[in-house]
């Protein structure tokens, strides 16, 4: 990095020329989130595929240290910066958390690519969490499967950007001046599925509504997984303005009486190739009709 | 002295043959699979023990590729497990079954026949919930201790479950766009079981894992040889760890600096490709591949293709891919290979202390060729490149570059040039470079000689595979062993190495580098040769959503990190299925590592981050 100080010259009181680089005239914030912003070190941390173009992005061609991301920490007690490069699944959330919760204030998430924004291609997947932000909070996100190195750079430096409008006065923005230690975010619980400790409460009201709807049902024996999704053929009948959100506390079941099995499976097929066929027959009518015309 | 040995000699003993011969010892055990488009034999499962020992012995299938699960509901309604096994001397393949009930899965564990099944029974405890008698270990490997239900069964369904097959009515034809979470009441991908007990809540994955290795508390007290009382200590490392090379994590056991035992856990980016993969249309699924080995996706999507395109050979209409079109095929994958192996290499030099200043060398000239497949691919390094039968587009005239703001060597070049360029003179200057500063360099030397050895018996007996195969003096390499598209024609040498340990690997990778620049410099002429052929069969692209009758295929191919399966069922159907019943990747990163534990048993914990990096797994791969 090249010192420069006119960069931080801020104010309407002028500096002689021949000390411009020698002085600078400026406020306290803009001094601390100059010095903050240009010496990020990101946690030597990757996750999936996206860590090789973070590691692309490290290397000499792209080279991040030359905005100030001078180089990348194994612990996170030396890291400013989480880059979260990759599928998060279920079983990985655990140790992100409790390793953001070593990360020392200040501290930024990055959230590379589109596994890590939303859960990406892998989205659907019940090893997946759809998105770093369902766990902790994300400062960047960076779109791309994978981003290229061009395109972390510009999140990287879209982040000193958001560190410039940061002012020391605020304590919002520096929540890490505040009394008391922070609060660490709660380290989710590998479960029969993975429970967010903040949703305890919520997991609990359904499954006691749960209970208590299948025993007035007499339901007993029915199976044991609890579908939390409406019924698969609500879902796919409704129009796209009645898919509605499922209300919060209504839990719809679908319980799964199985998947669909290899005959089945047929069936279904046959069913779209006839709905093609339709189709076709529907486009040829109507060009038939033009042609008319 | 270990030099690049001849290809391996192909045996033509017929699986036909093999079979005969069970037949005759085991006549009411075995039963040829006549079900339309299966090939091979169902062993009645209560013999599937001794008719192994047979098949490894007497038969001399030494080598088990494959061992997974298929759940057919609605077709038989069973579970059932498919081997592939292999020659260690090469040839074609034996495939067997045993079948199972799917309310009470059991089959008898092969682990005590072929230690390589180890993991992959482990895998279809864990998805298929198939138990294993014999198995010395049987617990969940990808997913954790405690999680609900087997996940691959095809009536399980995950939380964010909308349809059995893609595309989903709500997004094609009609098609709108909603977010999964919004119809889960808690906003996430989860779903629990009715039976979820609040009161007790306790994370008791991590308790598991230490408890499967008899270790229940940190600190072990032990006596050392010397009568003193010491102290056995647990150490973890990862899933968050430097050299880990992704979220892999080992447990280890150390008596002082000793590895006295060593037990990988993964999952960790367990992204449920294959569950993922039956949802999906074939052709989907290509660019799912290429997230597999993401260091090397163009041999990824070769193999994926190449599994399809065998069953789509069994029906009516299909073309082969045209001799461009596998030239192509060829010269893409062993430019993935180079990547690869330079990766490898350059991240294992980081692993045994020469920390990322000599990997910068490597990755610059990965960026070049990365350079080459966006151009021609239109993405760094999910090139999604090949089709059923064709591939996405040919070499363009001139490699212009969009993205590239800071090299400007390829902002506009002949490609050929570019090509010819790369391969005569950049590549072999690099390994050059690469062999100069390392193969006969002291620290290399003594850090990588001698540690982390793998005998051969073991090699072949843990189904290893690739360079970690190869260097403990296996010259298996399935480009001559069961050689597909073009290599038969193509003059090149299997490397091998005979030591078996990390500088054998080493030395076999940078053979493999050279032979690929071999494999190269007669891709080019062959490419001249047929400018202006087209890419696809028929002149259009033919397969490219296709629908792929009944049967079953195995396509497999040497990648980088090793033999790279795609095991496929297709469901058929009156006019075919666009999407797979049964959908498994055999990954080399995931069955390499099952030998991981006794590698590094007596060496130094420093030597085991080596050897992990020596092996060369990548995450995306192993977890898949
Ligand atoms: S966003 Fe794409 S490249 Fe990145 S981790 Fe996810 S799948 Fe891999």
């Amino acid at each position: 990095m090249d010192l420069n100080l006119q960069e931080l010259n801020a104010t309407e009181f002028p500096v002689p020329a021949e000390l411009e680089s020698n002085i600078a005239i400026t406020s306290l914030s803009q001094l601390y989130n100059w010095g903050r912003r240009n010496s990020m070190w990101p946690m030597l941390f990757g996750l999936a595929c996206c860590a090789i173009e973070m590691i692309a992005t490290a290397s000499s061609r792209f080279d991040f240290s030359r905005f100030g991301f001078e180089v990348m920490r194994a612990t996170p007690r030396q890291a400013d910066l989480m880059i979260v490069s990759g599928t998060v699944t279920k079983k990985m959330v655990v140790p992100i958390v409790r390793l953001y919760n070593q990360m020392p204030e200040p501290k930024y998430v990055l959230a590379m690519g589109a596994c890590a924004s939303g859960g990406g291609p892998f989205k659907e997947g019940y090893n997946v969490v759809s998105g770093m932000d369902k766990y902790l909070p994300v400062d960047v996100y960076v779109p791309g499967c994978p981003p290229t190195p061009q395109a972390l750079l510009y999140g990287m430096i879209a982040l000193q950007r958001k560190i410039d409008g940061q002012s020391i006065a605020n304590g919002d923005d520096v929540p890490w001046y505040g009394a008391g230690s922070a609060e660490p975010t709660p380290v989710p619980v590998l479960g029969p599925d993975i429970i967010d400790p903040r949703q305890m409460d919520m997991i609990r009201r359904q499954a006691e509504r749960a209970a208590q709807e299948m025993t007035a049902l007499g339901t007993r024996e029915l199976p044991a997984a609890m579908q939390l999704a409406p019924a698969k053929t609500a879902a796919s009948t409704a129009a796209p303005a009645e898919a509605a959100p499922a209300n919060g506390n209504a839990l719809a079941y679908e319980l799964p009486t199985g998947g669909t099995p290899w005959t089945e499976a047929e069936d279904i097929r046959e069913k779209r190739r006839l709905r093609a066929l339709a189709r076709k027959a529907l486009r040829a009518s109507r060009r038939a009709s033009a042609e008319e015309e | 002295m270990p030099t690049a040995a001849p290809a391996a000699p192909l045996t033509n003993t017929s699986i036909e043959g093999a079979i005969d011969h069970l037949k005759a010892s085991y006549p009411d055990a075995i039963s040829a699979d006549d079900r339309e488009g299966y090939g091979g034999i169902i062993v009645d499962s209560a013999q599937l023990l001794d008719i192994a020992r047979v098949i490894r012995d007497e038969l001399g299938f030494d080598y088990l590729s494959s061992a997974t699960a298929v759940d057919y509901l609605g077709a038989g309604d069973h579970m059932e497990m498919v081997y592939h096994a292999y020659r260690s001397s090469g040839g074609g393949t034996l495939v067997f079954k045993a079948q199972t009930d799917r309310d009470n899965a059991e089959i008898p564990s092969l682990v005590s026949v072929w230690r390589g099944a180890d993991f992959q029974e482990r895998e279809a405890w864990d998805l298929y919930g198939i138990r294993f008698p014999g198995h010395p270990n049987l617990k969940r490997i990808l997913m954790w201790e405690g999680f609900h239900g087997h996940p691959m069964r095809k009536d399980w369904r995950e939380a964010y479950y909308e349809e059995e097959l893609k595309p989903f009515d709500s997004r094609w034809p009609g098609g709108h766009v909603h977010r999964a979470e919004e119809k889960n009441v808690f906003g996430k991908n989860v779903s629990y079981p009715r039976e979820i007990d609040l009161s007790r809540l306790m994370d008791t994955s991590e308790t598991a894992v230490y408890q499967s290795l008899g270790l229940g508390v940190d600190v072990e007290r032990v006596m050392d040889k010397d009568g003193f009382e010491t102290n056995e200590l647990v150490v973890n490392m990862g899933p968050h760890h430097p050299s880990t090379h992704g979220v892999f994590r080992m447990v280890l056991t150390v008596d002082g600096e000793t590895v006295t035992s060593l037990e990988p856990v993964m999952g960790y980016l367990h992204r449920n490709h294959e569950k993922i993969g039956e949802r999906n249309t074939y052709l989907h699924n290509i660019p799912f591949t290429d997230r597999l080995d993401y260091i090397s996706s163009m041999g990824n999507n070769h193999g994926y293709v190449l599994a399809v395109e065998q069953l789509l050979s069994l029906g009516r209409r299909y073309n082969e891919p045209t001799y461009r079109c596998e030239a192509l095929r060829v010269m893409m994958v062993e430019l993935s290979r180079i990547v690869n192996h330079l990766w490898a290499i350059g991240f294992w030099l980081n692993d045994i202390g020469a920390f990322f200043t000599p990997v910068l060398y490597f990755i610059q000239e990965r960026e070049r060729i990365l350079d080459f497949f966006e151009a021609v691919a239109g993405s760094r390094m999910m090139c999604n490149y090949m089709r059923f039968g064709g591939l996405f587009a040919d070499l363009p005239e001139r490699l212009k570059s969009v993205s590239n703001l800071t090299n400007d060597r390829v902002r506009d070049y002949n490609t050929m040039q570019f090509l010819t360029e790369m391969v005569s003179e950049r590549i072999p200057r690099t390994i050059d470079e690469l062999e100069q500063l390392l193969t006969q360099n002291e620290i290399l030397i003594e850090r990588s000689v001698g540690v982390g050895v793998l005998s051969a018996e073991d090699a072949i007996n843990y189904s290893a595979a690739g360079p970690l195969l190869r260097g403990s003096g296996v010259p298996y390499d399935i480009r001559r062993a069961d050689p597909y598209s073009i290599y038969e024609e193509l003059d090149f040498d299997v490397a091998v190495e005979d030591a078996g340990d990390m500088y054998a690997r080493y030395r076999v990778r940078v053979k493999e580098l050279r032979e690929s620049v071999r494999i190269l410099r007669q891709i080019l002429p062959r490419l001249e040769a047929t400018k202006g052929q087209s890419i696809w069969a028929d002149g259009k692209p033919g397969a490219y959503a296709p629908r792929v009758p009944l049967g079953e295929a195995y396509g497999r191919v040497e990648n980088g990190k090793g033999e790279l399966g795609y095991y496929i069922v297709s469901a058929g159907g009156r006019s075919g299925t666009a999407n797979p019943w049964r959908y498994h990747v055999r990954a080399p990163s995931f069955i390499n590592l099952t030998p991981m534990g006794i590698m590094s048993k007596g060496y130094k914990v420093a030597d085991i981050v080596g050897i992990l990096g020596s092996i060369d797994i990548v995450l995306g791969e192993t977890d898949r």
